[in-house]
């Protein structure tokens, strides 16, 4: 019945383009970004709500000056070129500093913007969402094929090729868009030009911030400037450029527009399952192009990856040990109620921060989506119990079970990825995972996620389920520790210090990684079973980006060198969480200042920084 | 008894043909050298014959088995042993690992999920070190070490495969003059006596014309002579081909990884 | 009850000793947890918070409660269930709250009752709207205030009947709120509106719809009716592309809290005018006790009420005089003095019904008209909730305890 009416098809088919065009405005820049400065830019989806709002604050206060379509689209620009400007200082103030520093650092940095910038903006614009003004001239709807069509939605359409074709014009009829090109070419050969590096590098992030700021301010009549634009335009933003093909600005108009069109149509088929689509198309591409479809293989220059290095065995480790495990053993005596709750939440995070330790400090596989195993773990535990009725005893191990095979499932696709394409994947699979818990409601709950998912009788007072989580914590830890020192551990690490040099000694290289992610994936699944049953419940956030993330802020805040940095990054940032956060409605700004504090000041962490200065006192 | 074959090789990346039909064969306990200016493609035959790259065109083989589509790890499998023209050890380990790392993997041991891998086949390991003069050194982290050390360790990598054939890409590379001669007489012992076929290259033509049994010279892609090292130095289209390129044959070229 | 070890005892003795004038001058309040989305939800929770500020104040300007001050304990639930526990759980343990109130999001609030049945406190759900918190998920612990999504629907439906629509549409968040109420939608309009069907439904993610592909699905389906539950950034896009569109020409529109001034406000001069809603027409309302309460927050906040400023006044109130009349602050006690209890609110007589912990609060039923540049209701009337509630066989039915 659909398909036979040709006018809604034909609005339907519009309605994607102006997706699309919306989507490739605020893509592009992070594209062309990622081609010269190699550093996928997490802060874009921030520049591009910062975009928005400021358009809508801006506007209509020019408007009540002057009305009229001049004064809105002057408007418009006035907002991207301030965006650009932002851009402009975050390049200056920290992407300069770490153009040279591991992917993972790269990627955490920039994150940490993000959660500088969703405070400061409530702070700057106030927390209500602001609607802008809606273009003058253009409030009345166009007639196609006898149904109404909104009349910006046609300037929008035509939007993305302009943008394309000043782009376009600009990388090839300027001396700076020569630069871009080289650059994203070969970085040394544009080193080797004598060309001041620091003007490119910082012009490439005003034009990159420019069209984000854009793409935002173009927004402003059909959304309303909210908080939450910033995650979800940066997750399509990175799948329109992946699969385009990083750097590829060709590449990301073609992603836009499948990407749009699935989405407009999509609607229709699968009402509820919009956001899987779009992750699943990356996954599709990812595996028949894993460079996209106009992308190139990285040129890796030397080894990015940093991890953990060989070191003597300290003396008197047992010693420690049994202090370590008989210090766990007696807090109940003297923690109270609370105290044992949030001790026994920083062994969950212990452990899941040192399953990831195995995939990035000992694989040098940087895996941004290890949420998916936490969350796998977590549902699968919830799951066993709403639907199977299972006890707590038996649901664990379903919950571990279900993040090893969707660990090793995600796994399998992207042990045949490296470097930064590794990186978005994991992401996507993540992002996939949340999608399904979000948007599956009959089975997960969607948003309302699962509640009623407590502990065991015998294990149900915080005293029990303590030693129960600290007991599996111990065993796991222990386990996964053997691991790393065994041949296994040392064949991951052989591959990630020199992947020429595993192969050649006959490692093979993807197996071990795939087992790596089936291990990890256990253990953080193991993890969050132990999670759902502290807190009764489980909802889609535990499988999204800020999860991804507080597991690698936990690896970087102890030190990624280190074995055992993870544990004690959890446990400092746990309990300063759990210390702060009540304190104040700015823990997103400290928590992202101290991030980039960390990877500019103190990248070898805690217990990486603790450990060089007794090493260095001897 | 001829190891190594090589035939009608031919590998271009876009328009640069690095290598066009190379022909060659190693015998057993011979070695041959490969030389050639700069970018001549000689890296891009040993990437061939390592598995690193697929060729376009073109057939190796090995003890009369066909690898030439065979993963680096399957040619390890068959006798295949090399280092690189920029080292490549395993930097967060002690030189002693990076052996031991090897022979667990020529055991099939690298699954291993237990036992610590720093204990096993520890003695086997600085014995292979020693071999190559770097016994003392067994401690030490990869990272610490010389690069002339590290392209050592390499080559005790290497041989820690057991190899029938060893490709040297520029393996004195890195070295005072004395060193070199002494890494490659030690080289020529060890293929003598365990009858393995080296393939290397080099641009310090001493250590070329006193080691090698046959030289190939390479000239953009192709093998534009072939022969004992009198006849190469005779050759009046090599000396031409080197006019140019002078200074490409003494200096060595690798650069320290960064 | 929470175990104090040797060196709190210490540290304790210490504090005691040293500041022992000081805390025997008075006696330590009585804390009350509070926790909300005051992040994500800030248009709503913000207002919310300075309506229990006032009220908090307002008490212990008076003194108090069982001649013991009143202390809010608030926290950032962080709009999701996980979190939620965690802060309930700090409240309870670690602060030591007598009893819980707020929440924002449905699922939240669900998360929440299963926590307080779990750990035995008393949790009043303040704004949460899903059946389910007083119907199948609800407990001897769980209370709620604000009338609940088959309440406010029900109101509503009534309305449809005269309009005549029959070919109805659904547009709804898609979570446990948007779900609960398009599901006693369907239910009540079945019930009441002989011959009505639902032709369409659509479920964009909360906070992520399109709204063209949505308009455009739901045009495609040409209803006479359309029943939405958006609110947020999701209804003005929604609002946004359906008057642009024309989707709501000539439609019977019946929506949920829109004509609450949280939703109104952002709409601006493009308020839909004539859609049915439910919602607070603060400034139209002139009983002289609600009166004085919108004088007193204008007054200290520069600011006009939101539906969420009465709620969060209402609702401390409704805590002191249970408190009052448990005698004492054990969640036995408190229980039996909310159950089928009557409070004299600011906005008339409420009462909390003991099979279903559901208070007896109605909403405001009117149109949406454009007054000037911004949106208000007309033709608004109060409809008291008690009629509209489920009916005993139909709680005893869900019900689980
Ligand atoms: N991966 C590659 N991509 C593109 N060109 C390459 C690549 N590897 C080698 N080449 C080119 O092939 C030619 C031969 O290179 P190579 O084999 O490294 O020479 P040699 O080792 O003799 O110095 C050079 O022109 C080089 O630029
Ligand atoms: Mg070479």
């Amino acid at each position: 019945m659909l398909a036979l009416d040709p006018s809604f098809l034909a609005v339907q088919a519009l309605s994607g383009l102006s997706s699309a065009s919306s989507l490739f405005i605020a893509a592009c820049g992070l594209t062309i970004v990622f081609g010269v400065t190699r550093i996928v830019n997490f802060a874009h989806g921030s520049l591009y709500m910062i975009g928005a709002y400021t358009a809508a604050t801006l506007i209509p206060r020019l408007l009540d000056l002057s009305f009229g379509p001049m004064t809105f689209w002057a408007g418009i620009l006035a907002s991207a070129l301030i965006v650009g400007l932002i851009g402009v200082i975050i390049e200056v103030l920290l992407l300069r500093r770490i153009y040279g520093a591991p992917e993972l650092f790269q990627l955490l940095a920039t994150f940490g913007v993000v959660l500088v910038v969703q405070d400061l903006v409530v702070q700057v614009f106030g927390p209500e969402d602001i609607l802008g003004p809606r273009a003058p001239g253009l409030r009345a709807p166009v007639e196609i094929l006898g149904r109404r069509f909104p009349s910006y939605e046609l300037v929008l359409i035509a939007a993305g090729p302009v943008v394309l074709g000043l782009v376009w014009l600009l990388l090839r009829r300027t001396r700076f868009g020569v630069l871009v090109r080289a650059a994203t070419q070969d970085r040394d050969m544009v080193a080797s030009l004598g060309v001041n590096q620091a003007m490119l590098f910082t012009g490439t992030l005003f034009l990159g911030a420019f069209l984000a700021g854009l793409g935002g301010a173009l927004q402003i009549p059909r959304v309303s400037a909210h908080t939450g634009m910033d995650l979800s335009i940066i997750a399509e933003a990175f799948v329109v450029t992946v699969v385009g093909g990083m750097g590829s600005v060709p590449g990301a108009f073609l992603a836009a527009l499948i990407i749009g069109q699935l989405q407009a149509f999509g609607i229709l088929i699968v009402p509820k399952s919009t956001l899987v689509v779009v992750f699943l198309l990356m996954a599709v591409v990812l595996a028949i192009r894993p460079y996209g479809f106009f992308g190139r293989a990285e040129v890796v220059g030397g080894s990015h990856a940093v991890g953990i290095a060989s070191r003597k065995p300290l003396p008197g480790r047992f010693a420690m040990l049994l202090a370590v495990v008989a210090g766990l053993a007696c807090l109940p005596l003297v923690a109270d109620a609370y105290l044992l709750k949030v001790a026994t939440e920083i062994l969950i995070f212990a452990l899941f921060a040192f399953s990831l330790q195995l995939l990035i400090g000992v694989g040098g596989v940087v895996s941004f989506g290890h949420a998916a195993f936490f969350g796998l773990g977590a549902y699968g535990a919830a799951l066993a119990v709403k639907w199977f009725g299972l006890s707590m005893e038996a649901a664990l191990p379903a919950g571990l079970a279900l993040a090893a095979l969707g660990a090793g499932l995600i796994g399998a696709f992207v042990v045949r990825l490296s470097g930064i394409y590794l990186a978005m994947m994991t992401l996507a699979a993540a992002q996939i995972l949340f999608a399904v818990a979000f948007q599956w409601v009959e089975v997960t709950g969607g948003d309302n996620g699962i509640v009623g998912v407590w502990p065991a009788g015998w294990a149900g007072g915080p005293v029990p389920y303590y030693l129960l989580t600290a007991a599996l914590t111990v065993v796991a830890v222990l386990l996964l520790r053997r691991i790393i020192d065994a041949p296994f551990g040392y064949a991951l690490r052989a591959a990630r210090d020199s992947e020429a040099r595993a192969e050649a000694i006959g490692l093979t290289i993807r197996r071990h990684r795939w087992l790596a992610f089936m291990i990890a994936g256990a253990a953080a699944g193991l993890a969050g079973g132990l999670y759902a049953f502290s807190r009764g419940s489980v909802d889609p956030s535990l499988l999204g980006i800020s999860t991804s993330v507080d597991a690698l802020t936990m690896l970087l805040l102890g030190g990624i060198q280190t074995v055992m940095g993870p544990l004690a990054g959890a446990a400092v940032l746990h309990a300063l969480r759990d210390w702060v956060m009540p304190l104040t409605s700015l823990w997103r700004l400290m928590l992202g200042l101290s991030i980039i504090a960390m990877v500019l000041i103190f990248p070898r962490g805690l217990v990486g920084t603790v450990r060089d200065w007794w090493e260095a006192r001897e | 008894m001829t190891l190594l074959s090589v035939s009608g090789l031919q590998k271009s990346f876009g328009g640069v043909v690095a290598a066009r039909d190379v022909e060659f064969t190693v015998a057993r306990g011979e070695m041959l050298a490969v030389i050639g200016p700069n970018g001549a493609g000689k890296s891009t035959v040993f990437n061939m014959v390592g598995g690193q790259l697929r060729p376009d065109r073109g057939r190796v083989l090995l003890d009369g088995h066909d690898i030439t589509h065979a993963s680096p790890q399957k040619r390890f499998r068959r006798g295949v042993g090399r280092t690189f023209q920029v080292a490549q050890t395993f930097l967060s380990m002690s030189a002693a690992e990076n052996i031991q790392m090897a022979l667990i993997s020529c055991r099939r041991q690298s699954g291993g999920l237990w036992s610590p891998a720093r204990e096993r086949h520890r003695e086997k390991a600085v014995q292979l070190l020693a071999r190559v003069g770097m016994a003392e050194a067994a401690d030490v982290p990869c990272s610490a070490l010389a690069y002339g050390d590290v392209k050592r360790v390499e080559l005790a990598i290497a041989l820690a495969g057991e190899p029938k054939l060893l490709l040297m890409d520029e393996p004195t590379a890195g070295m005072a003059p004395r060193e070199r001669t002494e890494l490659m007489d030690l080289t020529a012992s060890i293929a003598d006596t365990q009858g393995i076929g080296v393939l290397f290259t080099e641009h310090d033509m001493d250590v070329v014309f006193g080691h090698a049994a046959r030289v190939l010279v390479l000239l953009r892609g192709r093998i534009i002579a072939a022969g004992a090292p009198d006849e190469i130095r005779r050759n009046e289209e090599v000396k031409r081909a080197y006019l140019g390129d002078e200074h490409a044959l003494e200096r060595p070229k690798g650069a320290r990884p960064a | 009850m929470v175990k104090i070890s040797a060196i709190r005892w210490l540290a304790l003795g210490a504090v005691l000793a040293l500041g022992a004038p000081a805390v025997h001058a008075q006696q330590a309040p009585i804390k009350i947890g509070e926790l909300n989305s005051y992040a994500r939800q800030a248009a709503f929770t913000v207002p919310y918070r300075n309506g229990w500020q006032l009220a908090l104040d307002e008490i212990n300007a008076k003194g108090g409660v069982l001649g013991r001050k009143i202390e809010i304990v608030s926290r950032e639930d962080g709009a999701t269930t996980g979190d939620a526990t965690r802060v309930a759980d700090e409240l309870v343990t670690r602060e030591g709250a007598i009893l819980l109130f707020g929440s924002f999001l449905s699922n939240v609030g669900v998360a929440m009752a299963d926590y307080a049945n779990q750990k035995k406190i008393v949790y009043i759900a303040a704004e949460p709207l899903t059946d389910a918190i007083t119907m199948a998920q609800g407990n001897r612990y769980t209370f709620r205030i604000r009338p609940n999504n088959t309440m406010q629907v029900g109101m509503l439906v009534d309305q449809a009947k005269a309009s005549g629509a029959k070919r109805w549409a659904i547009v709804a968040p898609n979570y446990e709120y948007g779900q609960s109420a398009a599901q006693a939608f369907k239910r009540l309009i079945q019930e009441r509106v002989p011959g009505a069907q639902i032709v369409v439904e659509q479920y964009p993610a909360l906070g992520k719809i399109e709204a063209g592909a949505t308009v455009s699905a739901i045009e495609q389906a040409k209803p006479d009716g359309i029943f939405n539950v958006l609110f947020g950034p999701d209804l003005t896009q929604f609002v946004r592309e359906g008057n642009t569109r024309g989707l709501f020409e000539g439609a019977t529109v019946l929506s949920l809290l829109t004509g609450e001034p949280e939703w109104l406000l952002p709409l601006k001069d493009e308020v839909p005018e004539g859609w049915t809603v439910t919602g607070y027409p603060w400034d139209q309302i002139t009983e002289p006790k609600h009166k004085a309460f919108v004088d007193a927050y204008r007054a200290k906040y520069n600011d006009t009420p939101r539906l969420g400023s009465l709620l969060g006044y209402m609702v401390v109130y409704m805590i002191r005089d249970a408190v009052e009349r448990a005698g004492s602050t054990d969640t036995e006690a408190i229980i039996k003095a909310l159950e089928d209890a009557k409070f004299d609110t600011v906005i008339g007589p409420v009462t909390m019904r003991g099979i279903d912990n559901q208070s007896s609060m109605g909403a405001w039923v009117g149109k949406l008209v454009l007054k000037g540049a911004a949106g208000g209701m007309a033709d608004w009337a109060y409809k008291d909730g008690t009629s509209f509630m489920p009916t005993e066989a139909e709680v005893k039915a869900v019900r689980k305890d």
